[in-house]
């Protein structure tokens, strides 16, 4: 009995990791591969927004004047240090090692809420303390649109791990729950990278323009 | 192949004529006034000669087809003709020929028309001389300055014949269009960057034009004329408005800043205008300014006035 | 008290026209004839656990469709009420703001909730089924796409009779879109809309591309696919690179909307050209995505009917990857007027011109797969040849737009307007009813009546050139679109009274059509084969309408019209003894995606009246069904040997 649902020719899957094994695992990642490239070009939508407006000010206060190093240091090592977390639950899941893969994706959530934290904090300082708020400027609304669709991401990213988790915890490691990690992973990678480019695109050239 | 040319040709000519007959007054873009029309005149005229012939080949093998082959127990049918490489290659050979044929002539039109048009009044009245008018588009009317001239007409604008005219042109709120069909073809107008459309008219007359644009309730009435005038009527005119015309004040340019058509009269002139006119502020400016806050220019990148040639360059 | 529940409902409900009272006894009384048919027949369940939790491709399919038409009804009906206060100068059957709503919700619905719909639906129904497969890659995606286009029309729907329509064009420009010269609920409702039906358009995308890449049969490699596959293949890469942007440009303008934000604002440094530039880069990818597929099923229809296979099959394979590739590099001919500088305009103009190759070289492929054939007029095949010298006419003064300096003589008149609804109508909306007539059979098990379809064809073709022909005519004169009325004396009102004529006579045509739907429902012709027109492709193979599972065996492809082939065989006495049956596995039926679907709708009703007590918990409802959708694992069965036997019994298909 086959366990294709929807078609019938079989590759020989044994030599491949397990959540590929099952033609729904690869069909899903395959999937999410693309639905990642839809995030691309979402997210470039928003860089694309937040360099034709980086400079409309108007009279509000510039990237110079808001950037501070300390905090978007603290934030992009955070972030950094996710992934690499992520990426060894990654290595877990490939051993096969159920607690090694919970353990280092706990790990990884913990950071994701300190970077959420973190980039909270710089929200709060900006608007708060310095009156740059949403509505001050094109600009400003450039700014904490991309940053906080890239947040969103990463609260969402956090919610998502939870999930798994919990089925993690009940069913171990099975070519499904094994899937599920996996591609959290990827989306997890991902936000990682966009982060690098918001750290170039953003932070850097705000420092130096 | 002999046949086919003498069908072609009777039908090339049966599409084409009528159109070309039909350039009376009544349709504006086949009657062009000046030289910006003219020249987008000639390259309509070349795109629609080519793509009549284009349509015309299409219709004739359509025609050919259903009739030979559309009839029942025809003869001819051959399920093993799927493809014939030399006659693909031909007729992606023959569209990328007809696009060159109108690329040319179209990259020239629009770097020419991004300079002003050799004027056509006599040389000793007008002698290399130009006219600028600033033209801001309020909802729903159309505001002419004269910054030489320093007057202000509201949805019309009188222009010396033969000689080039640099519209100016803003947008106080919505984005709207300037378009005068008879003179030559639209440019938007906008709040956060000016553009420059060069237009002339060859003779006295008058030609409607319109917003094409929309922009709300009162578009469809957002419509002016240009008065095209002699070179002396004009400045005749200038003295004119300038001796018996009111000033445009402060709180009358407010009104006219209101969202509103104008009814009774349809058209205004004013001698002059206070100075607020001619910073060309749009509405959150002067918003801003009512509110008394700075007004924001600095970052707004359009606000540079040097934009040259046909529309600006946005900088961003 | 009262005072203020009064006022509430009077700004809440849209009052002051009969029209809109009107409407609302209408929607009131359909609601409540639907709701007493189903209770009176005893039908919640039936229509509980057969539609609305379905996850099966082809009802799905069925059900995007009647959306589709339903919408197209409610868009002909602004596009009726348009013509009628064009009809004459200074006519006074449509105020302004009427009419602006009017043609805002025309164009919206019409791209958005008819064309992009009606090939989803069409292409749900067909490719699984030509490709050999048993359902799409992600059956409960699929549900949930079809059923936030679903919520996301109703909202926009709702406009007409609750706080207001939309009135700033379906491009929504920005200023006048913005708050400060557009407030009111009218804008929010478009862009939330249109928002939640693009999230599904998206998941479409990814859904299809993963289905076609994935799930062929074996044997069909990618240039043995049939042509209206391969056409859905690029569509779903376009969608997945364009929506997102669209997304954005969605998702901006509301924040300026909702929370002050500057994007797309006159002050503080907002920048209305961005929005032009964000809508034009979805926008005009956009144009492709309903036009591809119809490519795709002329292609289909044309072949079939020709009794030939397609002639240059590569070439116009590689034609639709071109267009495709050209249609992200030509968004700024959407305004040449905007002040681009010469050199920007003279790209834009030759790549927009680019795209003329491809579609001509198309054109001829048409053309010579007719050649040599053996043409059979039925009523798909009308359509299908109409298409052809029709939208030619599309595209040839569609190249004549693309010339930057003659553009800026065309530009937003009658001829543009003329322009776009010659490719759109004789092209995506030719394509759609070609469609419908061609897969009628396949969806329901019998045909619409031909000699109804071939009347109604006539009449709505005719009707299309009398409306739409003397429209280029209306633009050189200068007249441009989006005016409410129009002074005597320019010599404009002849023009507007034949397409009037001609566009009281496209509703004719389609009501025509309607009643052949009924009609037909009743005493339409049997299909007892699966195969009533003689296809060639896999659609066929099986029984009309499809069984569940689609196949009792997943056809093995060797050629490009493959079920020629196996016709072909057979006759040759070649035919393969058949397998035995083997349990099948399919997905079960889910009832989330229509209650995510609701959360999303109450979410959304909750943000275009900026009533934030609503739109967070519906969000949050929609979170909490994604997560809960998470920890299902028992979501597929298995059909039975005997069930399956019973089933090709039933279709005389048991060997």
């Amino acid at each position: 009995m086959t366990d294709s649902v929807l078609r019938l020719h079989e590759r020989d899957k044994s030599s491949l990791p397990i959540e590929y094994s099952k033609e729904e695992g690869d069909l899903r990642i395959v999937g999410f591969w693309i639905f990642l490239a839809a995030e691309l070009v979402l997210f470039g939508t928003l860089f694309g927004t937040y360099l034709v407006l980086q400079s409309h000010t108007a009279g509000g206060p510039t990237a110079k004047d808001l950037f501070e190093i300390g905090p978007v240091m603290a934030e992009t090592i955070v972030l950094l240090v996710s992934s690499f977390t992520c990426g060894l639950s990654t290595i877990e899941l490939r051993r096969h090692n159920t607690k090694g893969l919970i353990a280092w994706l706990i790990v990884t959530i913990l950071l994701g809420l300190v970077f959420v934290g973190l980039e909270a904090n710089e929200f709060y300082t900006y608007a708060v303390h310095e009156g740059a708020t949403l509505s001050r400027s094109a600009f400003l609304s450039g700014f904490f649109v991309l940053l906080g669709t890239h947040g969103c991401h990463v609260s969402l990213g956090i919610v998502w791990i939870i999930g798994i988790l919990l089925q993690l915890a009940k069913r171990g490691i099975t070519p499904v729950t094994a899937r599920k990690a996996f591609m959290v992973g990827l989306y997890w990678h991902f936000l990682d990278v966009v982060w690098i480019f918001i750290f170039t695109a953003v932070y850097l050239t705000g420092w130096v323009i | 192949m002999k046949n086919l040319k003498t069908i072609i040709k009777p039908a090339f000519l049966l599409l084409v004529l009528p159109m070309i007959a039909g350039c009376s007054d009544k349709i504006a873009v086949l009657n062009p006034q000046g030289p910006v029309a003219r020249s987008q005149y000639h390259l309509i005229i070349w795109s629609l000669i080519m793509m009549s012939l284009v349509l015309a080949i299409v219709l004739i093998l359509f025609v050919y087809v259903l009739a030979r082959f559309g009839r029942k127990n025809s003869k001819g049918f051959d399920p093993n003709d799927t493809g014939n490489r030399k006659l693909e290659i031909i007729w992606m050979i023959v569209p990328v020929v007809i696009c060159v044929l109108l690329a040319v002539p179209t990259v020239k039109t629009l770097f020419a028309l991004s300079h002003p048009p050799k004027a056509t009044a006599a040389p000793a009245q007008t002698a290399g001389k130009t006219l600028t008018i600033d033209v801001t588009s309020v909802q729903w009317k159309w505001l002419f300055r004269y910054p030489g001239q320093k007057i202000e007409t509201v949805n019309y604008v009188v222009i010396p014949a033969g000689t080039p005219v640099k519209f100016r042109l803003h947008a106080y709120d919505a984005m709207n269009a300037f378009w005068v069909p008879e003179l030559g073809g639209q440019q938007y107008t906008m709040t956060d960057m000016p553009m420059n459309l060069w237009l002339q008219a060859d003779k006295p007359g008058n030609y409607s034009g319109r917003s094409s644009n929309y922009s709300g309730r009162g578009f469809a009435h957002m419509t002016f004329t240009v008065m095209s005038r002699s070179a002396d009527y004009f400045d005749s005119w200038v003295k004119d408005v300038k001796a018996n015309k009111p000033a445009l004040t402060h709180v009358k340019y407010m009104q006219l800043l209101e969202p509103n058509v104008l009814d009774k009269p349809q058209t205004l002139t004013f001698s002059s205008y206070p100075e607020i006119v001619a910073k060309d502020l749009n509405k959150a400016q002067m918003d801003a300014l009512m509110a008394g806050k700075p007004i924001e220019t600095d970052s707004m990148h359009g606000m540079d006035m040097k934009n040259d040639g046909k529309g600006g360059h946005h900088n961003d | 008290m009262i005072d203020s529940i009064k006022s509430f409902m009077g700004w809440f409900f849209v009052t002051g026209d009969p029209m809109i009272y009107g409407a609302d006894a209408s929607i009131a009384l359909v609601s409540i004839g639907i709701v007493a048919v189903l209770t009176y027949f005893k039908k919640w369940k039936w229509l509980w656990e057969e539609w609305l939790t379905t996850v099966d491709h082809k009802r799905i399919g069925i059900m995007y469709i009647i959306a589709a038409l339903l919408m197209l009804f409610r868009g002909g009906i602004d596009a009726l009420m348009m013509r009628a206060q064009l009809t004459l100068p200074n006519m006074h059957f449509l105020d302004a703001e009427h009419y602006n709503q009017v043609f805002t919700t025309h164009g919206t619905i019409m791209i958005i909730f008819v064309a992009m719909p009606f090939i989803f639906g069409l292409m749900n129904i067909a490719v699984p089924l030509q490709i050999g497969a048993r359902d799409v890659a992600y059956p409960f995606l699929n549900a949930l796409s079809f059923w936030f286009f679903f919520v996301g029309a109703m909202l926009f729907n709702l406009s007409f009779v609750i706080g207001g329509s939309p009135d700033a064009g379906w491009s929504s420009y920005a200023p006048y879109a913005g708050a400060e010269l557009n407030p009111g609920v009218g804008q929010n409702y478009y862009l939330i809309g249109v928002q939640i039906s693009g999230i599904g358009s998206l998941a479409t995308g990814i859904n299809f591309l993963v289905t076609i890449l994935k799930m062929r049969a074996p044997g069909m490699t990618l240039f043995k696919m049939p042509m209206f596959t391969w056409s859905v293949l690029i569509t779903s890469v376009i969608v997945v690179f364009a929506f997102p942007a669209f997304t954005v440009a969605l998702a901006l303008m509301t924040i300026d909307r909702l929370f002050g934000a500057h994007f797309f604002t006159i002050a503080a440094g907002g920048s209305p050209m961005l929005w032009a530039n964000l809508f034009w880069f979805w926008g005009h990818p956009e144009v492709y995505i309903v036009l591809l597929p119809v490519f795709g099923i002329f292609s289909e229809v044309i072949a079939t009917f020709a009794h030939k296979t397609l002639f240059g099959y590569a070439v116009m394979v590689w034609s639709m990857i071109a267009i495709s590739v050209l249609s992200f590099i030509t968004w700024l001919h959407h305004f040449f007027t905007m002040g681009n500088t010469a050199p920007v305009n003279a790209f834009f103009s030759i790549s927009t011109m680019l795209i003329a190759i491809p579609t001509g070289v198309k054109i001829f492929n048409w053309l010579f797969t007719l050649n040599k054939g053996r043409i059979q007029f039925t009523t798909p095949m009308l359509w299908a040849l109409a298409f052809i010298p029709n939208f030619t006419i599309g595209g040839v003064t569609g190249v004549m737009l693309a010339m930057a300096p003659a553009d800026y003589q065309y530009h937003n008149s009658y001829f543009l307007v003329a322009h776009f609804h010659s490719t759109l109508i004789a092209g995506t909306v030719f394509g759609i009813f070609c469609g419908l007539h061609y897969w009628w059979p396949k969806m329901f098990g019998y045909l619409l009546d031909e000699r109804k379809g071939k009347w109604s064809f006539w009449i709505f073709m005719i009707s299309f050139n009398v409306c739409f022909m003397p429209m280029y005519f209306l633009g050189l004169m200068g007249m441009t679109r989006r005016m409410y009325t129009y002074p005597a004396g320019l010599g404009w009102t002849p023009i507007n009274v034949v397409m009037t004529i001609g566009a009281v006579g496209m509703g004719v045509g389609f009501a025509l059509m309607a009643w052949n739907i009924i009609w037909s429902a009743f005493y339409g012709k049997k299909d007892t084969t699966g195969d009533p027109w003689g296809g060639r492709t896999l659609e066929w193979v099986t029984a009309s309408p499809a069984p569940e599972y689609n196949f009792a065996h997943i056809p093995e492809v060797s050629t490009r019209d493959a079920f020629t082939a196996m016709k072909e065989e057979k006759e040759k006495g070649l035919a393969k003894s058949s397998k035995p049956y083997e349990p099948i596995h399919m997905p079960n039926n889910t009832g989330i995606p229509v209650i995510m679907a609701s959360f999303m709708f109450v979410a959304g009703f909750g943000f275009v009246f900026e009533w934030y007590w609503m739109g967070i918990p519906g969000l949050i409802g929609v979170i909490a069904c994604m997560i809960a959708r998470s920890f299902v694992y028992n979501d597929h069965h298995y059909i039975s040997i005997d069930e399956i036997k019973r089933t090709e019994a039933a279709t005389g298909r048991l060997s």
